[in-house]
């Protein structure tokens, strides 16, 4: 045997390309600080062995006469990569992938680079600008080289829609697309729909009741056959990706048969366990141990709560299962897990009140008489515990002066810096129903007023006429302790008057707290779960505070109401219409297109190392522990390239900026590739 | 070429390295002899006499395998690659010395008057007529010269291409001895080689492929000194533990010999296949699981990790991007 | 013209708030020097070291590396990743004797042109003074041995 039997070449060079450069005036806007007939000689003759068969300038490009002369080349000079150099690809690089893709080259294999933004704009030196913009054409022309011809990823949208959270933001939301024909699964942690406004008497500033217009759209959530309601269920998993998301939702056992409860209401009348309402009621009132939060609630089945119930906790009464006409009572019911596919997701889970307790010079929990704005709401509601009595916490004295602080928790660098944006109207609104309902002396302690909606400013004139007085300045302390005449047994107010610029003791008979609104206590773990952020606040972050406000970063999951802020209703309800309008727009294009910049795994080169599984934010990373490799998820992958970047193993590429086009760009800036040719000449 | 029942030609060559090279390449034990079998050894200088006027009267090509070890630092490493490359089919180059450097090249980050001074100079060296080299010296049988001493180290390939490059500090025995085979099996026509300028004798993926300890999503407060730790956890990949492993970005091929026995992979393998600078894998490998955002928290971390440079470049400077630090080639 | 020393300086920006910072800074006229060339990454967290080594093993005499300030990352928080990089490749680089101010971090806002534009015009400065970096190009195989070393002969 002869050593010529061993192969001792290498494979063939790759397939020379043939690149255009198209180098643009854009009219004198490139043409006044770049020479762009010498960047399109430089390039036509130094970049030859790049690749360069053709180099061109024109006026305008992007003109219609500009692309067609661009598809022309395709066609007849066989090119297979362009590169054009003018304005930023920010602005431009759709029509010129457009230009191509009409002549039969994949729209990826165009490479726009920008020598006005980056270039004529910022610089003055005619010779140094041109000089620059050479370079950049060069770092064009070999990264356009390692770009490899990409497809678009079409995803279907499953018409389904998930709406978490049963406030007034959910079930606009939920209703606008049921209404549409679509489904949609309403899913809400407590026994009913209708969330915090459900609580409240009046809404500001026009005094309608709140049940009267919240009940009709709840009931019509409850009726529209589009609409699962998933009440005393929460979602604990979701997985996927726009279009195609699976979510499991934990039904939690009501112990009520739905397919039996009439919503007759005999067992939570004869239940006899008394607990005290610290949801619905605030803390003010009783429920029974089996029990709807509410008469209107939606749905009318009562849930039992197994904390409270005397069968759960001690094994006897079974009243409630003995009474019941229709014998729905079902004390072996379980949690049941249900998995749903939806296309899309809105986030609805709205806000928790501040906690009073936290300010303790205010003196919540500790002065009976203090309330937050949440109880007060309860007691002016004619359905509330003391059938809309305003009264003291005695249960029947009616104050006769009253002290309402705004910006409790807000405003105040101590809590929340943000504003919660009702309070001002809120504090109005209540100054109003006291001074109607017991004609009490009414204080407003403010910071500054904000009535800037429709009809607000009005309704604070209105109420500055009928006698409320308002003090600006922050209140530095309530209390009890009397150290004038005058103010034994009552709750003196101690605030600087900042208007006439003095200290001020009032005393008052009540006092309610405007607490701020906050994040849900949960709401980090529910960003995590449905791949979202929060601010440092703990709101919701949307995809544009502005421009986007119902969208979240990650595709396919909207945000609607107080989740991402604080909000009035109204602004609540456009943004529920929102979302369901922007979700219906996902549900009719039947199919999205996804830009094709993704990251994947060489499964042979993944050692399993598990250093990129921390780094994606939106979970597009899997880790099979049977094979012992992470795999992307393309639907999922938005094509940040940090997974690129980190793998140790260089096993992660990446579709549109890969290493080889991002260090072959570096040489072509460098103009190492000119350096490389004269280099080859002199030899 | 070879005449009717003449064996092909074997050498092996051993330039700037420490020799574990060639002890791992007797270290195959019985598969010695059949690289005797089927070779005709006519260069070896560790194991027999010859002389390089032997090998420059060979014809171009003589020599079908020749396995090169050790890093380019002297002009006598520089003259011998490109004998070697002129009369060799196969060059390979051998061990972690002559594919990227190894620890000779760690001498790339110091100026070569510096590295002399410290070989001949310092206190703990023993030379009390303060000798110093004379790179030409007359001595009574006729003028010695020493091969000059380089600027810095370079690989094999940086010299003179190279047909095959086979990792490890030193190659495992177990693949040498699988390559010797392969080479004897396509010489008899039984097997293909690989495409020119692959890495031969060990996997495309990285130490954790073959590492049998329990990885988890990773992330870390502080490295720690594999001394300072009071106990290892036997099963829990040592990268979780704190330990600077350099297993996720160096090549597999050995078996996680080190991480098995608890001792974190320094990284002899070097990079995985396709990768660019070793280093800058490990960089950010490292910087992916450290569990912190505040710039100062981030630097509290990292002075847990005393030396970056020496960390991630222990094997591959002379291969890495930048090559060299500034000592080694500015005047200063 | 003086002999003013021009350095080459490659930057690194992310598509959704430095680039076009850098889009609006030509969009408003503003003016910084040619010395920089910019290269679109989708993210800071693109940022492969590889990359920074490549441009200064190539002739680049600093980088600069930029992206969306923290707590706005287009990704929620790629930028961070971007930062513990930069700040171990930072005393990698030193290591080799490269000065850790030839490689920048700068966070820049899509709306913050001016913000690039002056962070570019006082990084070129920064750079003019501390010099050309002058690493040597080590070009492919064959290339002759770097400068000799003086012989050490007494």
């Amino acid at each position: 045997m002869t050593s010529q039997a061993i192969p001792l070449h290498l494979p063939g060079d790759a397939p020379h390309e043939k690149i255009g450069v198209y180098v643009c005036h854009c009219g004198t806007n490139i043409a006044a600080t770049v020479d762009v007939a010498e960047v399109r000689d430089w390039a036509g003759q130094r970049l030859e062995d790049s690749g360069v068969v053709v180099s061109r300038d024109y006026k305008f490009m992007c003109s219609s006469l500009g692309q067609e002369l661009i598809e022309k080349d395709i066609k007849d000079l066989g090119l297979t990569r362009v590169v054009v150099a003018a304005c930023s690809p920010h602005l431009h690089e759709g029509t010129f992938r457009g230009a191509c893709k009409r002549a039969g080259l994949n729209p990826y294999l165009c490479e726009l680079v920008s020598i006005r933004e980056q270039v004529s704009w910022v610089h003055t030196d005619k010779h140094a600008a041109t000089d620059k913009a050479k370079a950049v054409v060069s770092g064009g022309v070999e990264r356009v080289v390692q770009n490899t011809p990409l497809e678009p990823l079409h995803v279907p949208i499953h018409p389904a829609t998930l709406v978490v959270g049963g406030g007034i933001a959910g079930i606009q939301a939920a209703l606008e697309i049921a209404n549409a024909g679509f489904p949609v699964y309403l899913v809400e942690r407590e026994p009913s729909i209708g969330g915090h406004m459900a609580q409240f008497d009046k809404t500001f500033p026009t005094l309608d009741c709140a049940a009267c217009i919240l009940t009709p759209r709840m009931v019509e959530a409850g009726a529209n056959p589009n609409i699962t309601l998933l009440t005393w269920s929460e979602v604990v998993d979701v997985k996927g990706y726009v279009g195609n998301f699976v979510v499991t939702v934990n039904k939690k056992a009501r112990h009520v048969n739905e397919a039996l409860c009439t919503g007759c209401g005999i067992c939570q009348e004869k239940c006899p366990k008394k607990v005290v309402d610290e949801v619905y009621e605030a803390g003010l009132g009783y429920r029974k141990a089996v029990y709807t939060p509410f008469p209107q609630a939606v749905p009318k089945y009562p849930v039992i709560d197994v904390a409270s119930c005397t069968f759960f906790q001690k094994g006897t009464c079974r009243a409630c299962e003995k009474l019941c006409p229709t014998n729905a009572i079902d004390f072996s019911q379980k949690d049941e897990l249900l998995t749903v596919e939806v296309g899309n997701i809105i986030l609805a889970t709205g806000y928790d009140l501040f906690d009073a307790r936290r300010i303790p010079q205010y003196g919540y929990g500790r002065l009976a008489n203090v309330f937050t704005s949440l109880e007060f709401e309860r007691l002016t509601n004619a359905a509330g515990p003391t059938n809309g009595a305003i009264v003291l916490r005695d249960g029947q004295t009616t104050p006769k002066t009253v002290g309402i602080i705004h910006c409790v928790g807000s405003r105040d660098r101590n809590y929340n810096n943000y504003c919660s944006a009702i309070c001002c109207m809120q504090s109005v609104k209540f100054a109003h129903l006291v001074k109607e309902r017991t004609g009490a002396q009414v204080y407003n302690f403010y910071i500054d007023m904000r009535t800037t909606a429709k009809a607000y400013d009005e309704f604070y004139q209105r109420v500055l006429e009928e006698g409320t007085l308002f003090v600006r300045g922050r209140v530095a302390e309530v209390t009890d302790a009397a150290r004038q005449p005058g103010e034994e047994g009552q709750l003196i107010i101690q605030v600087e008057d900042t208007l006439a610029g003095r200290q001020r003791r009032i005393p008052v008979d009540m006092v309610i707290l405007s607490a701020a609104l906050e994040p849900r206590r949960d709401a980090k773990a529910t960003a995590q779960r449905f791949g979202l952020s929060c601010s440092a606040d703990g709101w919701m972050i949307e995809k544009h505070p502005k421009l986007d406000p119902v969208a979240t970063m990650t595709e396919g999951i909207f945000a609607a109401g107080c989740v991402t802020g604080p909000k009035d209703i109204p602004n609540t309800v456009a943004q529920g219409a929102a979302a369901a309008a922007r979700v219906l727009g996902m549900i009719q294009r039947r199919e999205i297109e996804l830009e094709p910049i993704k990251a994947s795994v060489n499964q042979e080169q993944c050692s399993g190392c598990r250093i990129c599984n921390n780094l994606c934010p939106f979970n597009a990373i899997l880790f099979h522990e049977d094979r012992m490799v992470s795999e992307i998820n393309p639907a999922l992958c938005q094509g940040c390239g940090t997974c690129v970047a980190a793998c140790p193993a260089g096993a992660i590429s990446g579709t549109g900026f890969s290493n080889e086009q991002i260090l072959s760009q570096i040489d072509g800036l460098l103009m190492l590739n000119v350096a490389r040719q004269s280099a080859a000449v002199t030899a | 070429m070879s005449t009717n029942g003449s064996k092909p030609k074997f050498a092996m060559y051993w330039a700037s390295s420490c020799g574990g090279c060639e002890i791992a390449v007797l270290n195959i034990g019985e598969k010695i002899l059949d690289v005797d079998a089927n070779f005709d050894v006519v260069f070896w200088p560790v194991a027999m006499d010859a002389k390089y006027k032997d090998v420059e009267a060979l014809e171009d090509g003589a020599i079908t395998l020749c396995l090169f070890n050790g890093g380019i630092r002297t002009a006598e490493n520089e003259h011998l690659a490109h004998l070697l490359r002129r009369k060799s089919k196969l060059l390979v180059s051998f061990g972690s010395c002559a594919t990227e450097g190894c620890v000779p090249g760690l001498a790339n980050l110091s100026r070569p008057q510096d590295i002399l001074d410290t070989a001949f100079g310092t206190l703990t060296t023993d030379n009390p007529q303060a000798v110093r080299p004379i790179y030409d010296y007359p001595a009574p049988e006729g003028p010695l010269r020493i091969p000059v001493f380089q600027a810095a180290v370079r690989t094999l390939d940086q010299v003179v291409p190279v047909d095959y490059y086979m990792p490890g500090c030193p190659p495992e025995s177990h693949q040498i001895a699988a390559v010797v085979e392969l080479v004897i099996k396509a010489l008899n026509g039984q097997a293909e080689l690989p495409p020119r300028g692959a890495t031969i004798g060990a996997g495309a993926s990285t130490c954790c492929d073959e590492c049998p300890r329990e990885r988890n999503v990773k992330t870390i407060k502080q490295f720690v000194r594999i001394q300072d730790l009071e106990q290892i956890d036997p099963k829990l990949c040592l990268l979780e533990q704190g330990l600077p492993c350099n297993g996720p970005a160096t090549r597999s091929g050995c078996g996680a010999l080190c991480p098995k026995v608890s001792a974190q992979c320094i990284g002899c393998y070097g990079p995985a296949e396709g990768v660019v600078d070793y280093g800058a894998r490990l960089i950010t490998a490292f910087a992916s699981v450290i569990d912190a955002k505040d710039p100062a928290e981030i630097e509290r971390i990292l002075d847990t990790l005393p030396d970056p440079t020496g960390q991630f470049y222990r094997f591959n400077l002379a291969k890495s991007l930048l090559r060299a630090g500034r000592p080694a080639w500015s005047q200063q | 013209m003086s002999e003013q020393f021009e350095p080459v300086i490659i930057g690194f920006t992310c598509n959704w708030c430095s680039y076009r910072a850098a889009d609006l800074a030509g969009t408003a006229r503003m003016k910084y020097p040619a010395n920089v060339r910019l290269i679109r990454l989708m993210c800071s967290g693109r940022l492969d070291p590889t990359f920074v080594m490549k441009a200064l093993a190539g002739g680049a005499d600093a980088v600069l590396i930029t992206g969306c300030h923290p707590g706005e990352c287009h990704y929620i928080e790629q930028n961070y990743k971007a930062l513990r990089r930069y700040l171990l490749l930072r005393r990698t680089l030193g290591g080799l004797g490269i000065e850790p101010a030839r490689v920048k971090l700068v966070w820049a806002s899509a709306a913050e042109g001016a913000k690039l534009t002056h962070e570019i015009t006082s990084f070129v400065e920064e750079i003019r003074s501390l010099g050309p970096l002058h690493w040597p190009q080590w070009d492919g195989a064959e290339t002759s041995a770097p400068a000799q070393a003086p012989a050490a002969a007494d």
